[in-house]
C-alpha cells in the first residue's frame, strides 16, 4: 500500500488498530476459516448456477419454443409460460430464502467460532 | 404498437430489447397531453411532501458525523434496508410501465419483470456480504480496499457519474411528463419541484432522510397496488383463471396475450439484456450504497432477501394489476377516445396513452377519484425518492471519493468532507433541474439503458473481480472499468435506439444488437484478468499479497468498520 493510500485508509477508520497483519495470517491458517470459506463457496455456486439455469432457462424458452409457452394449463385459459414465469420469480424468492436460512446458523455459527478461536 | 407521439413510459432497456417494449423502467417518452388539474393527487402529494419534509427535519437534527450522513450510521434495520432497497426498484416506470406492458401485450409484462428480479439473488450470493465487510460509504471503498486508492477512486466515481446523470436525466424528464398526465400541471412546474426537494432531502437529512423517504413510498406504493390487485382479484372470486379468460375475450389479440410475442424478436438482444439487468443490479450506485446502512453482514444479507420478496410481490402485483385494467377499461369507452363513429382501439386510443395510464384508470375504476388521486401522488413521488437516491450516491463519489482520496489525498477533516458532498448535492440538483428542461422534447428512452449497462460493464466488474480474484491489480481494474465503460457506451451510441432513433443518421445501426451488456461485460472482465497478468509492476505484487487481509476481512467481518464510526 502507497504512503498516500494508507494516509487514505487512515482517516476513513479502514485500518483498525487492534487487526494487525499476523491476525489475518492466523485466521487464513485457521481450519474452521477454511471450512467456512469453502463450504459457504460451494453453496453459493451451486444457487447462482440453479438461479442462471432457471432464468436463462426461461429466456431461452422465451425465445425459441413459443408455443410450448402457449400451451393451456388444466384446461383453463392459464397459460403454461405464466405458471412458469411466476415460478422463476417464486424461485428467486425461495432460493435467497434458502440462502440466509443457511448463512444464519451454520456459516455465522462457523464465523463466531473463529472469532472465538483468535481472540476477537 | 404504440405510436411515437403518445407517452411512453420507457425502460430503454425495453426499448432497446424491441422498440414495442418501449416503456418499463425508466425514462417517460414523447409527448403528453396535459390532462385537466387532478386537485385530489396534488393535496395527496402536498401531504406526502410536508411529512417528508418533517422527517428530514428530525434526520437533520441527528446527522452529525461522516457516517450520519453518508450510511444513516448504520443505524438502519435490515427490514428497513429492505424495504428502500425495493422501493429503489418499485419506480413509477416499473409500476406504469410494467401494469401498461402487461395491459397492452399480456405475457410479455412478465418477462420484464423477472429480469429485474433476478439481479437480486445474485447479488446476494457475490457480493451484499462482503460489501458490508468491507466497505464504509461507497463501493469505491470496496474496490480501493488494497489497489492504488487515486486512480480506482477516479475510476469508480467516474462510473458512478456517468450512472447518476443518465438515470437523473430520465427521471427528471418523466417527472416532467408525469406531472402534466398525472396532476394537470405544467411540464415547467415538475423539474424545479423535483430539483428543490431532492436537494433539500439530502442535504438536510443525508442517508438518514433519502432511506425514509424510499421507505414511507414504499409502503404507499405497495399498499395501493396491493388494495387494487385485491379488488380485481375480488372481482373474479380469486380465481385467476377466470380472470385470464375474461382478459382474453376482451383483449384485441385475444389468446395471443397469454404466449411471447413480439418481445423477443432477436434472442442475443435478449440475453444481453437479461445480463445488463442482473449485472446492472449489482453495479448501481445508489444501490450498492444501502449496504452500508446496516449495522452489519448478516442485517446486509437479510435485507436483500426482504428486498427480493417486496418486489417479486410487486411485479406479480403490476401483473395482476395489468390483467385487471385490461378486464375493467377495455368494455368502458369512457376511457377512450371515441371517434365520431364510436370505434375506439382499445390499445391505442387509451386516454393518456396504454404505456402508463392502465394502472391509474384501473385506480379509479375500482377505488374511485380518492383511489386515483393517491395513485397519481405516489406515483409522482416514487420519482422524487428515486432523484434523491441518486443524488447522494453522486454527492458521496465526489466528496468521498473525489475529494477526500483524490484531492485533498486523505488530509481532510469529516466535517469538510461532508460540506464538500452538500456543496455537490446542490450542484447535482441544480444541474439535473437545468438539463431537465433541456432535455424536455428529447428522447431520452435510451438512457436508463445506458446507466444500466455501464453499472454492468464497468462497476460490477471491478467490484466483482477486486473482491474476488487475488490477481486483480490497479492496472487490470483500470483498463477493463474503462475498457467496459468506453465499450458500453460506444455500443449504445451506435445502436439503433440512439444512432438512428435519436441522432437520425441514415441507414442501419452501426451496432446490430440492441443491448451491449453481452459484449462489453466479457469485454472487461477479460481486460482486467490479461492486464492484470501482464503487470509485473512492484505496486502489483504488493497489491495481490495484501489480498490476504481482504480476504479475511470479506469473508468474516473481522475488523469491519462498525455501525458507529463517530
Amino acid at each position: 500500500m502507497t504512503v498516500n493510500a494508507t494516509a487514505a485508509a487512515a482517516v476513513e477508520g479502514r485500518i483498525t488498530a487492534d487487526v494487525g497483519a499476523s491476525d489475518y495470517q492466523a485466521i487464513l491458517r485457521n481450519p474452521n476459516f477454511q471450512t467456512l470459506v469453502s463450504s459457504r463457496n460451494k453453496f453459493v455456486w451451486t444457487l447462482s448456477m440453479l438461479m442462471l439455469f432457471i432464468y436463462l432457462g426461461f429466456i431461452l424458452l422465451v425465445a425459441f419454443d413459443k408455443a410450448l409457452l402457449a400451451q393451456k394449463v388444466a384446461g383453463g385459459t392459464t397459460s403454461l409460460g405464466i405458471v412458469l414465469g411466476l415460478g422463476v420469480i417464486l424461485s428467486a424468492f425461495i432460493l435467497t430464502g434458502i440462502y440466509v436460512t443457511r448463512a444464519n446458523s451454520r456459516f455465522d455459527e462457523l464465523t463466531e467460532r473463529l472469532k472465538r478461536e483468535v481472540g476477537r | 404498437m404504440i405510436p411515437r407521439s403518445s407517452l411512453a413510459l420507457a425502460a430503454a432497456l425495453a426499448a432497446m430489447a424491441c422498440p414495442q417494449a418501449a416503456r418499463a423502467a425508466g425514462a417517460v417518452e414523447g409527448a403528453v397531453e396535459k390532462q385537466g388539474l387532478n386537485i385530489t393527487a396534488v393535496i395527496i402529494f402536498f401531504a406526502f411532501v410536508l411529512f417528508t419534509l418533517g422527517i428530514t427535519y428530525r434526520a437533520a437534527r441527528q446527522t452529525k458525523s461522516a457516517s450520519d450522513f453518508y450510511a444513516a450510521g448504520g443505524g438502519i434495520t435490515a427490514g428497513q434496508n429492505g424495504l428502500a432497497i425495493a422501493g429503489d426498484y418499485m419506480s413509477a416506470a416499473s409500476f406504469l410501465g410494467i401494469s401498461g406492458l402487461v395491459f397492452s401485450n399480456g405475457f410479455d409484462g412478465l418477462i420484464y419483470s423477472i429480469g429485474f428480479l433476478v439481479g437480486w439473488p445474485i447479488v446476494l450470493f457475490t457480493i451484499a456480504e462482503r460489501l458490508r465487510n468491507l466497505g464504509k460509504f461507497t463501493f469505491a471503498d470496496v474496490a480501493a480496499f488494497r489497489l492504488d486508492q487515486t486512480s480506482i477512486r477516479v475510476l469508480s466515481a467516474t462510473g458512478t457519474l456517468v450512472v447518476v446523470s443518465f438515470y437523473l436525466i430520465a427521471q427528471m424528464v418523466g417527472a416532467g411528463k408525469l406531472i402534466q398526465l398525472l396532476f394537470g400541471l405544467p411540464y415547467s412546474s415538475a423539474v424545479p419541484i423535483v430539483g428543490v426537494l431532492m436537494i433539500v432531502y439530502v442535504v438536510f437529512g443525508g442517508m438518514k432522510a433519502t432511506t425514509w423517504v424510499q421507505i414511507i413510498k414504499a409502503c404507499l406504493l405497495l399498499g395501493g397496488a396491493s388494495f387494487m390487485a385485491l379488488m380485481v382479484l375480488i372481482h373474479f372470486n380469486f380465481d385467476p383463471n377466470a380472470m385470464f379468460a375474461a382478459a382474453v375475450q376482451v383483449h384485441p389479440k385475444g389468446d395471443a396475450i397469454m404466449a411471447p410475442g413480439a418481445f423477443v424478436a432477436d434472442p442475443v438482444s435478449t440475453i444481453s439484456l437479461g445480463l445488463a439487468l442482473i449485472f446492472g443490479t449489482a453495479g448501481l450506485p445508489h444501490i450498492l450504497m444501502r449496504f452500508f446502512t446496516v449495522s452489519d453482514a448478516k442485517a446486509a444479507r437479510k435485507s436483500v432477501f426482504y428486498a427480493t420478496g417486496l418486489i417479486g410481490y410487486f411485479y406479480i402485483l403490476t401483473f395482476i394489476i395489468g390483467f385487471g385494467a385490461i378486464t375493467f377499461l377495455m368494455n368502458d369507452p369512457t376511457y377512450y377516445k371515441v371517434g365520431a363513429n364510436g370505434s375506439f382501439d382499445k390499445i391505442r386510443d387509451l386516454i393518456g396513452g396504454a404505456a402508463n395510464m392502465p394502472a391509474i384508470d384501473l385506480a379509479r375504476a375500482v377505488g374511485g377519484d380518492v383511489l386515483y388521486g393517491f395513485i397519481s401522488a405516489v406515483a409522482f413521488a416514487t420519482i422524487l425518492a428515486v432523484v434523491a437516491g441518486l443524488t447522494l450516491a453522486g454527492a458521496s463519489a465526489v466528496s468521498h471519493d473525489l475529494y477526500a482520496s483524490v484531492i485533498a489525498r486523505g488530509r481532510t477533516t469529516e466535517g469538510r468532507e461532508v460540506n464538500v458532498s452538500k456543496i455537490s448535492a446542490v450542484v447535482i440538483g441544480v444541474v439535473a433541474i437545468v438539463l431537465g428542461y433541456v432535455f424536455e422534447n428529447q428522447n431520452v428512452a435510451f438512457m436508463v439503458g445506458l446507466a444500466f449497462s455501464v453499472a454492468a460493464s464497468c462497476n460490477f466488474p471491478v467490484l466483482l473481480m477486486s473482491i474476488l480474484w487475488r490477481g486483480t491489480t490497479t492496472l487490470g481494474a483500470l483498463v477493463g472499468g474503462f475498457l467496459g465503460l468506453i465499450s458500453a457506451v460506444l455500443m449504445i451510441v451506435l445502436s439503433k435506439a440512439v444512432w438512428v432513433d435519436t441522432f437520425h443518421m441514415a441507414g442501419t445501426a452501426v451496432f446490430p444488437y440492441d443491448n451491449p451488456a453481452l459484449f462489453s461485460v466479457p469485454l472487461a472482465f477479460v481486460a482486467i484478468w490479461l492486464f492484470s497478468k501482464l503487470d509485473a509492476s512492484q505496486r502489483a505484487r504488493r497489491e495481490q499479497a495484501a489480498f490476504v487481509e481482504q480476504y479475511v476481512r470479506s469473508e468474516t467481518g473481522v475488523g469491519a468498520s462498525g455501525a458507529h464510526a463517530h
